[in-house]
């Protein structure tokens, strides 16, 4: 098994496994705040498909989670909102 | 009277006569705001006319936009008055900007110019390479589907019909007079038609009739993933001038910036003679996304989402066709606005009804007169 981090939390996964499996594998079924409602989301359709389960990795927002291949040592974290907030100025 | 068109043409021409009494029926071959409207990116502009007959009616169009916003409620067309920003990039291009400015300011176009440092006031994430610009203030945006919605539903409550899914296929004449149109559903009768269809004008036209030349030029829009308050005017190159007002056949591009309510970044303009033409051109949409990411560089790590692409009528000396067509009496044409029918529908509905119930018009309607494009046609 090797991993990544998910918020700093170190998640196991398994070669060819998306983020989002291996998030879910872990027992966690929501990594982004939306931006109006500040409701949590996760995977929904799971196929790449409905944007719902958006977050970062290594850095870069809206990424599916659903479709990103797991990979050692990659910094995941939860996405807030658009996930470009550092950019209102 | 029938309107032929549900676009933002047609609307405007809905709200305007039903208001004034006139018993409307709107003709429209798909659904609302389906066409050209539905394409667009709904900027309201005086910033990019220059002085003459279009100015005169953009300037009456942002008046009754502004009314429209009170009357008719401009939070449910997100019409906001953010004003805009021109960026010059050089010192000769700023130079020819305060010129035109100037030119402007006479007509009644608001600006303020504005220095570097300004000019990253207004907008942080610019380029800090440009020479400086100018502010517009009165600059508008409306979410232009949305905005025919409204005026169509305004127009209902003064009694207009609206039935969308039916397509105008000839004219019913009565000693040359035009007494109704031909549909898909059956003859509808009517005293006056307006040809209000947009890039498809041309086509309209030739089955009521009266033939004028309207021609498409096809635009993209790019647009981005949602962000937060990045871009906060509407923000052009002072080259977009330049090329709206050319006669050029082959690809057109200046970049021009907008964020809009709902996060989304628009990025514009690419102007192609290519006719009807959908195709997304990948080569187009990457020099747009680079022009974009000069002026606001920010953009190099923002994902865009997707492309639409849209048809630009124009008429062959670049001004709208509006008024009685003098071949078939009863026949009226509102098209050809090329990339600013939204900003300029509502003084093309006014001055159609205007024209239609005798009453005096706000802008002088002769710039505008069918009869001029008459010898146009091949």
């Amino acid at each position: 098994m090797t991993t990544f981090t998910f918020d700093e939390r170190a998640i196991d996964f398994v070669e060819g496994q998306t983020v989002g499996a291996a998030l879910i594998n872990a027992g966690i079924s929501s990594w982004r705040v939306t931006r109006r409602g500040g409701a949590r989301r996760g995977l929904f359709c799971g196929i790449g498909v409905c944007y719902d389960c958006l977050i970062t990795v290594n850095g870069i927002p809206n990424q599916r989670a659903c479709l990103v291949p797991a990979g050692a040592g990659m910094a995941v974290t939860t996405q807030v909102g658009t996930g470009h907030d550092d950019l209102a100025r | 009277m029938v309107i032929v068109g549900a676009g933002i043409v047609g609307a405007a021409c809905a709200f305007y006569g039903a208001r004034a009494g006139l018993q409307i029926t709107v003709l429209e071959r798909g659904a609302v705001a389906a066409g050209t409207t539905g394409a667009g990116e709904g900027n309201l502009l005086l910033s990019d006319k220059e002085a003459g007959p279009e100015l005169e009616l953009a300037l009456r169009s942002a008046a009754l936009w502004n009314e429209l916003g009170d009357e008719v409620g401009g939070a449910a067309f997100e019409l906001e008055r953010k004003g805009g920003v021109v960026a010059a990039s050089s010192d000769g291009s700023l130079a020819a900007l305060r010129a035109f400015a100037a030119e402007q300011r006479a007509l009644g176009v608001r600006s303020e110019p504005l220095d570097q440092a300004q000019l990253h006031e207004a907008e942080p994430h610019l380029s800090p390479a440009m020479a400086g610009g100018a502010f517009y203030p009165d600059d508008m945006q409306v979410q232009p589907a949305l905005a025919a919605a409204s005026l169509l539903a305004a127009a209902r409550r003064h009694g207009a019909v609206v039935r969308t899914g039916v397509e105008v296929t000839g004219s019913v004449l009565a000693r040359g007079q035009l007494i109704g149109v031909r549909t898909s559903a059956g003859a509808v009768p009517a005293d006056q038609v307006v040809n209000a269809a947009g890039t498809w004008g041309g086509q309209v036209s030739a089955r009521l009739g009266a033939e004028v030349p309207i021609l498409p030029r096809r635009g993209f829009v790019l647009v981005t993933e949602p962000l937060p308050r990045v871009i906060r005017h509407k923000v052009y190159s002072a080259d977009y001038v330049a090329n709206v007002a050319s006669d050029s056949e082959g690809l057109e591009l200046s970049p021009v910036v907008e964020g809009t309510r709902s996060g989304t970044v628009l990025i514009g303009a690419s102007r192609e003679r290519v006719g009807f033409d959908r195709t997304i051109s990948i080569p187009v949409v990457r020099q747009l996304a680079a022009q974009a990411i000069a002026l606001f560089p920010v953009l190099a790590r923002i994902n865009l989402m997707r492309v639409y692409a849209g048809f630009r009528p124009y008429c062959p000396d670049h001004l709208p066709v509006i008024g009685a067509d003098p071949r078939v009496p009863g026949l009226l044409h509102a098209c050809g606005h090329e990339g600013a029918g939204i900003g300029l529908a509502p003084a093309t509905g006014e001055l159609i009804a205007a024209l239609i119930t005798g009453q005096p018009t706000s802008v002088d309607p002769k710039p505008f007169r069918p009869d001029r494009l008459i010898g146009h046609l091949t």
